[in-house]
Parts: structure tokens; C-alpha cells; sequence
């Protein structure tokens, strides 16, 4: 009779970065919502610190990728970080209530632990991007995901080009981050806003996002090999705004894309995010737009 | 890889030894409407239960290594916080005896996504170190397309791989803990002539193999028949059950769902299972459905095991076995949607 010894993984693993690896498969920071602004009727931004000092001061992340967010009992799911990469684990999230945890969200007050993990997935290559013009193009919620870039843009913005920010929404209501419009026009940067239809009291012009941007790439005679574009939006959008990028000879490899998918896990296990047969967690959310054709289905 | 050759009635010798370890192995669960035998893998408590001779099973050995519903962490929740309790579920090794070939690269297969250099997953991992495998060879079945799959004869992955050469066992040694259990046998090294005898029972079973799928360059074609025709009359006749997800031995394919205890004092985080077939798989929030249609989600699972998953590891994901095909509601089985997929095969729907 023999029997079979039982092997623990985390003592097995020799090698101790694998060990690591599987014992922080499911390891979640602890974060405190700190402050909520309502930004709409519907979305607000949460502000959230990672309570472990020296967690927050190693948590570190690049423009465009995302956290899984917990509350435990009620659910988890993928959210872009909105806030500057400088601020590490001092994140802020902008979370429009339509399910479960995140109307739960909406109704936690101010002190809520939640759990984070991440950062996962890829990300917009603002380094690469320096020394050319960036035209960044967001539709409804698209706007949340480029905030991080934005303010990474704004940060070093004497070593870019002309920065054009073309921003739609439904309605005048429905415009995130009103209060920061100002601020980043006077980065020198060139804001267009547009929505589909107006109120009373809105200025601006009224229409799809592809009439203004028309009308930027018939005004600039610049926009072309030397402009990087950064897209997000509604999955209808992004045919239309590439093409267009296309028909403006952008390089098919500087125009970038981040997509959403349904995630249970972040980690390239569920399989909920697969297009086609690309995990979105791990080789996204941030595409070039050549990956982005070379995949069925994925806009 | 070492071998040793052992008469047939010192199997239960074998067993006997191992018994005081759990065994999971493929046993008689019933009879099907003409009178044939079902087989499932459980757990054996009797050595008589054992059914080395089976055919197929219905399920593969997937619910020990991804159970079903797993809870991957508790939370004790307080009154300003939670804390987090994580455990692998995974307290004994056991002993799987009597897999084939096809069963063994399935969980071969499933090791390189879940226990790659991204993000390996404990809870399988964990399973997985504590399993002591024991192969058996098959008799291939009308449905198995294993051959066309390169699944029907396994490398690695197995402690021991058994081959019955009519009045005696030829085991295929690939462990140091198999070496020492098969040497507390009464056992010899093979002889010339057993040598031969087991390359014409490899050869002799290679033969009976019916089913094939061409493979050739089928990455490529499913990519240019992205939008054909076929995809939507397969669709038409999927029921979306996701049968066939349940039953495959490398369906990985998982929700996660949060649960808080009646008392309020404490949580859970349990993963399910789950298929792509499935209406709200990929669902986002919001209510946008990336594949609404039955013929995205169907043409969407074949293009994961055939075409995603042999760009990412060079092999495909499904092994053969034919398991969808046979518990499949609408009859839908892989050799005859890849072949109309090829422009093969007429009258498919």
C-alpha cells in the first residue's frame, strides 16, 4: 500500500517567481473610495486609494489598461483607470450604474473598501507617440479610458505635436468631465464637441462624431503620416472614425483602438473577452488598427 | 522512457496497491436504450467496478480538474471591511486509472493555457500536480476523429500507460513513483518479441480508426469562410444548449458569480463553468451582445478550438474524442461541420 504524497503548488514551485505567480492569482488590493463626483445622471467618478502604503506607492500602470473592481458578495468587473499614471495606486474610476454591483457602487458611501486587482492588459504607447500630433477621438463612455492618456499627453506637453481631442455624446447632459474642458484647452490642445441632439442651452454643433471630424481633416492640411490616433466609442463608431483615419492616410499601425468585451476573470482564463480567438485581456484592450482588421468580429 | 511487461491478473495487484488512495476510473453507470453500456469516470471503491475494457465515457474527466462550480475565495465581511480567505481546493491526490490517449493530451492541452507563463491558475494547477495517472489504450469508436487530431497516442503527461497484449500488460513507465509501484510487481523488461507484439497492437489499432477530419490548412479556411453560407445553416439548427461545452474535455470556458451568505457575515466567489454557446456569453453591460445569433456563437467555438488555439500553441484545442457530437440535441458533430466548411459533403442541414 503506498501512498501517493500531496503536493502543495506554492510549496512545490521552485522557482519562486512562478510561486508568486500562483499565489497572486487571486491576491486583491484593498482600495478606499475616497470621494464620488456625479459627473451625469448616471456616471460618477470614484475616486479610490490603495489603503496599503507601500501597495499604492508600487501599484503602477500605463494609459489605457484596466483593474478588475470587487465588492465582495456583490460582483467583479473591468474598469479603465481614468486618472494620470503618476498618481499610482491614488486611481480614479468613472462607473455608469447599469448592473448589479455597479448600481451598488453608485449607492456606497464614502469609506466603502472595495478590492482591486490589476493593472491588466495592454496599453496606448504614449512614448512612442512624442514628437507627433495625436488626435484622440471618444464617443459616450469612449471618453473614460482616454482620460489616462489625456492626462498623460498633458503632462509632457511640450514634446507633442498639435493635440486634437474630438469628443461626441447624445445629448448636452450626458458630457463627462465638463469641468476639466477648460483646463485642458489651456494645454494648448484643441477641443471639438459635438452631440446628436441638443437642448435649449447648448452652443456648440449638433451631429454624428464623423461630421467634425470631417470637417478637422479638411481643415488641417497636417493630419497624416506624423498623427497618431486614439479611438473609443460605441462599437458602431469605430468603423466609421477609422476609415476615416484610413482615408487620411494615418498608417494603419498608429491608429489605436481599446474595446470593450465582457471579462469575468482579466486574466486570460475565462474566455468571455475572446474575439475570435484573442483574449482581449491580455492582447488588448488597447489595438492597433491592423489587429484590429486581422481579427473577425472585432468591431 | 522505461518498460515493463506484467501478466494480466496482476493488475488487480496494482490497484490493490494504490487503494488506499482515492481512484477515479471509468465505470458502468447504465444502459442505453438498445442495451449498451454507459460509462462515466467516478470515484471505484472495488476493483470489480473498474471497466478498463470501455469504449467512450459520456463525460470527460474535466469536473475533478474544473469542477463544475468551484468557490475560489470567501470573504468574512465586517462591519468597516472584508478580509479574504483563499483556498485551492485541493487536499488529496488521487489516482485516475484507465485514461485514453485522447483524455490524457486533453488535460495536456488544457495545461498550456491554464498553466502557462500567464497568469497560471492555482485552483487547476493545484489538482493537477496532485493527480497520479494511469493511460490504458483504446478501441477506437465509430465517432473518435482523434487520429486526425494527432491525439491517439500520448507522450507525456502519464505516470503509466497501460497496453494489453492479449494475456499480458505492457506498461509504459514515465514516472519515478510509477517505476517504483510497477517494481513492487511482479514484473520483467519486455522481450524482443513483445516488442514487436506491442508495435502491431499500436499499428493493428491505428487501422480501425473510421472517422477523419482534414485539417489541412484549416486555420487559414475558416478565416476565408468567415462569412460563408454554412456557418448560418449550422446555426439554424443549434439549439444554443451548450451540451457539447459540458461534455468536451478542454472547454475551459468560465463565469464568475458573487454570492453573500444569508447571515450577512459572510461571501463568496464561485466559477461556474460555462459555454460559448451560451445567448449571454458575451454580453456587455449595457445590453450590446458581441454574438446575438446562434451561428457567431457556433462558428465562434470552432474558431477557438480550431483556428485561436493552434496560432497561440501550435495545436489544435480539440482532441477528438467526438463527445460533442454524440450528446449534441441536434446532432451537430465537428468532422461534418469542418468538411462543409470545406466545401465538402453536401447535404449537411
Amino acid at each position: 500500500m503506498h501512498r501517493l504524497p500531496f503536493v502543495d503548488v506554492l510549496a512545490e514551485q521552485q522557482d519562486s517567481s512562478r510561486k508568486q505567480d500562483l499565489a497572486s492569482f487571486e491576491y486583491t488590493f484593498q482600495a478606499e473610495i475616497t470621494n464620488v463626483y456625479p459627473l451625469t445622471a448616471t456616471e460618477k467618478l470614484y475616486q479610490l486609494q490603495i489603503i496599503d502604503p507601500g501597495e499604492r506607492q508600487r501599484f503602477s500602470f500605463q494609459p489605457g489598461q484596466f483593474v478588475m473592481l470587487e465588492l465582495p458578495g456583490i460582483g467583479e468587473a473591468p474598469f479603465s483607470i481614468s486618472s494620470s499614471p503618476i498618481r499610482h495606486g491614488d486611481i480614479e474610476l468613472c462607473i455608469r450604474g447599469v448592473g448589479n454591483l455597479t448600481n451598488f457602487l453608485a449607492r456606497a458611501p464614502r469609506g466603502t473598501i472595495v478590492g482591486i486587482s490589476g493593472p491588466f492588459g495592454t496599453s496606448f504607447p504614449v512614448e512612442k507617440m512624442q514628437g507627433h500630433d495625436i488626435m484622440l477621438i471618444a464617443g459616450g463612455l469612449g471618453l473614460v479610458p482616454l482620460r489616462a492618456p489625456i492626462f498623460a499627453v498633458l503632462e509632457n506637453r511640450s514634446r507633442y505635436g498639435n493635440i486634437d481631442i474630438i469628443y461626441g455624446a447624445r445629448n448636452p447632459a450626458e458630457l463627462l468631465f465638463t469641468y476639466q474642458y477648460d483646463m485642458w484647452r489651456q494645454f494648448d490642445i484643441d477641443l471639438s464637441i459635438i452631440v446628436d441632439s441638443a437642448d435649449a442651452d447648448w452652443q456648440g454643433p449638433v451631429g454624428r462624431i464623423t461630421t467634425i471630424l470631417e470637417q478637422r481633416i479638411a481643415a488641417a492640411s497636417n493630419i497624416g503620416k506624423n498623427t497618431y490616433a486614439i479611438v473609443c466609442g460605441p462599437p458602431v463608431m469605430f468603423k466609421f472614425v477609422c476609415d476615416m483615419l484610413i482615408k487620411a492616410r494615418l498608417p494603419m499601425q498608429q491608429i489605436f483602438v481599446s474595446l470593450e468585451r465582457r471579462m469575468h476573470c482579466g486574466r486570460g482564463k475565462c474566455c468571455r473577452c475572446n474575439i475570435g480567438s484573442t483574449y482581449t485581456c491580455l492582447e488588448g484592450p488597447v489595438f492597433d488598427y491592423w489587429s484590429v482588421m486581422n481579427l473577425k468580429e472585432a468591431i | 522512457m522505461l518498460f515493463r511487461v506484467f501478466a494480466k491478473d496482476h493488475l488487480i495487484n496494482l490497484y490493490d496497491i494504490l487503494a488506499v488512495n482515492h481512484i477515479v476510473g471509468p465505470l458502468c453507470k447504465g444502459l442505453d436504450r438498445q442495451g449498451a453500456p454507459l460509462y462515466d469516470f467516478d470515484f471505484i471503491y472495488d476493483f470489480a467496478e473498474l471497466q478498463l475494457d470501455y469504449t467512450a465515457t459520456i463525460h470527460s474527466l474535466k469536473r475533478f480538474v474544473l469542477p463544475p462550480r468551484e468557490t475560489l475565495c470567501t470573504f468574512d465581511l465586517q462591519k468597516d471591511g472584508w478580509r479574504k480567505q483563499v483556498d485551492f481546493n485541493a487536499y488529496k491526490p488521487t489516482v485516475y486509472f484507465g485514461l485514453h490517449a485522447c483524455d490524457i493530451n486533453a488535460l495536456n492541452k488544457l495545461d498550456k493555457v491554464l498553466t502557462g507563463n500567464v497568469y497560471p491558475d492555482p485552483y487547476y494547477a493545484a489538482k493537477r500536480k496532485n493527480m497520479f495517472i494511469i493511460g490504458v489504450g483504446c478501441t477506437p469508436q465509430p465517432f473518435c476523429f482523434c487520429k486526425s487530431m494527432g491525439t491517439d497516442s500520448v507522450l507525456h503527461g502519464f505516470d503509466l500507460f497501460l497496453t494489453d497484449l492479449g494475456d499480458a500488460y505492457f506498461a509504459e513507465i514515465h514516472s519515478a513513483r510509477a517505476f517504483a509501484f510497477i517494481n513492487s510487481l511482479e514484473c520483467r523488461e519486455p522481450r524482443q518479441s513483445e516488442h514487436q507484439r506491442f508495435v502491431e497492437v499500436a499499428q493493428e489499432r491505428k487501422s480501425r480508426f473510421t472517422c477523419q477530419v482534414d485539417t489541412t490548412d484549416l486555420t487559414k479556411i475558416l478565416d476565408l469562410e468567415f462569412q460563408a453560407e454554412v456557418w448560418r445553416d449550422w446555426g439554424r439548427k443549434c439549439l444554443s444548449c451548450g451540451t457539447c461545452a459540458n461534455v468536451c474535455p478542454t472547454c475551459y470556458c468560465y463565469g464568475i458569480e458573487e454570492n453573500v451568505d444569508l447571515g450577512l457575515q459572510h461571501a463568496g466567489k464561485t466559477r461556474h463553468l460555462y459555454s460559448c454557446n451560451l445567448i449571454d456569453f458575451a454580453q456587455v453591460a449595457g445590453g450590446h451582445n458581441f454574438r446575438p445569433e446562434s451561428h457567431d456563437r457556433l462558428k465562434y467555438r470552432y474558431y477557438h478550438k480550431h483556428r485561436g488555439f493552434v496560432e497561440a500553441f501550435e495545436e489544435s484545442l480539440c482532441v477528438g474524442c467526438g463527445r460533442c457530437g454524440q450528446s449534441c440535441l441536434a446532432s451537430i458533430t465537428v468532422p461534418e461541420v469542418i468538411a462543409s466548411v470545406r466545401g465538402e459533403g453536401g447535404d449537411h442541414a
